[in-house]
């Protein structure tokens, strides 16, 4: 594992992360989450733990530049990579042939907001009226996840393929 | 077009992935989204509560306050302040009360009708 490698790419999924604090959410949480196809395209390209280190350090720094470190914000990102790293290490052993970059952004989307659900409910706000959060959350993780692992996949794509 | 034909194939994995979130997301909005119906109406006035009401019957009910007496109707298994006495009518504007977790409060007669359905949704109106 290079240092500068892991370096070079988080500042990338910083950039993205911080590109996109930017706009505004019609919901707070509901957010593209593009920093993530950095994680999945570093996931292929290298290996699962350059992918940790690299989406670590995003949440970090990122929040950091924004201001939120150690706020329910950034718990809340941290909760949600977590997960989502743990399921792309039980998805990463997928048969490549058959799942794609699609399927693992999906699955990471899924497991994100199941851990950002997971901080609100049992220390932001512990009532089961969060409950009707639940289906927007997992639209959206739907919805964007199957468009960063889109994207993903397109930047996977081998040059020599290309038209 | 070229360029959306350079994006790569979707995997058969990646459409049964997609398929089972979609239908996950379906369900979700199913079970988590339908409006659950009241089944029965507590009234609290300033001592507390009043009385508790079950929907499924038409009558109507005089409850006396600070200021007079409010006229609340239950109706196919909904409710309403149909007449109150205080000066700025909020409560009778409110209308009908429907879903479980529905308020409408009568503060000038400190009377409030509460929808109770099989699990309570809110508890937000403790005092």
């Amino acid at each position: 594992m290079d240092d500068h490698r892991v370096a070079r790419l988080a500042a990338l999924a910083i950039g993205l992360h911080l590109a996109e604090a930017v706009f505004p959410s019609p919901l707070p949480g509901v957010k593209p989450g593009i920093a993530n196809i950095v994680t999945l395209y570093v996931l292929y390209r290298f290996d699962f733990a350059t992918a940790v280190w690299v989406s670590l350090l995003r949440v970090v720094a990122g929040s950091l530049l924004l201001g939120n470190f150690l706020s329910p914000t950034f718990l809340l990102s941290l909760c949600g990579t977590l997960l989502s790293l743990t399921a792309l290490l039980i998805s990463m052993h997928l048969p490549r042939n058959r799942f794609g970059p699609v399927s693992l952004s999906i699955l990471a989307a899924f497991a994100h907001i199941a851990g950002q659900l997971l901080v609100v409910r049992l220390w932001l706000i512990p009532h089961a009226g969060v409950a009707y959060l639940i289906p927007i959350f997992a639209a959206a993780a739907l919805i964007f996840g199957a468009i960063n692992g889109m994207i993903a996949a397109r930047l996977l794509t081998p040059v020599r393929n290309q038209p | 077009m070229s360029r959306w034909k350079s994006f790569p194939k979707l995997l058969p994995g990646d459409w049964l992935i997609s398929g089972l979130a979609l239908a996950a997301v379906v369900v979700l909005f199913a079970t988590l989204w339908h409006p659950e119906h009241a089944a029965r109406l507590q009234i609290r006035d300033q001592n507390g509560i009043y009385a508790t009401f079950s929907l499924a019957q038409d009558r109507d009910v005089l409850v006396p306050g600070p200021v007079g007496v409010s006229h609340i109707v239950i109706q196919q298994g909904r409710v309403r302040f149909s007449q109150s006495p205080c000066r700025n009518q909020y409560c009778v504007h409110q209308g009908w009360l429907t879903h479980g977790g529905e308020v409408a409060v009568c503060l000038p007669n400190r009377i409030s009708l509460e929808l109770l359905g099989d699990k309570k949704i809110y508890d937000s109106l403790n005092y």
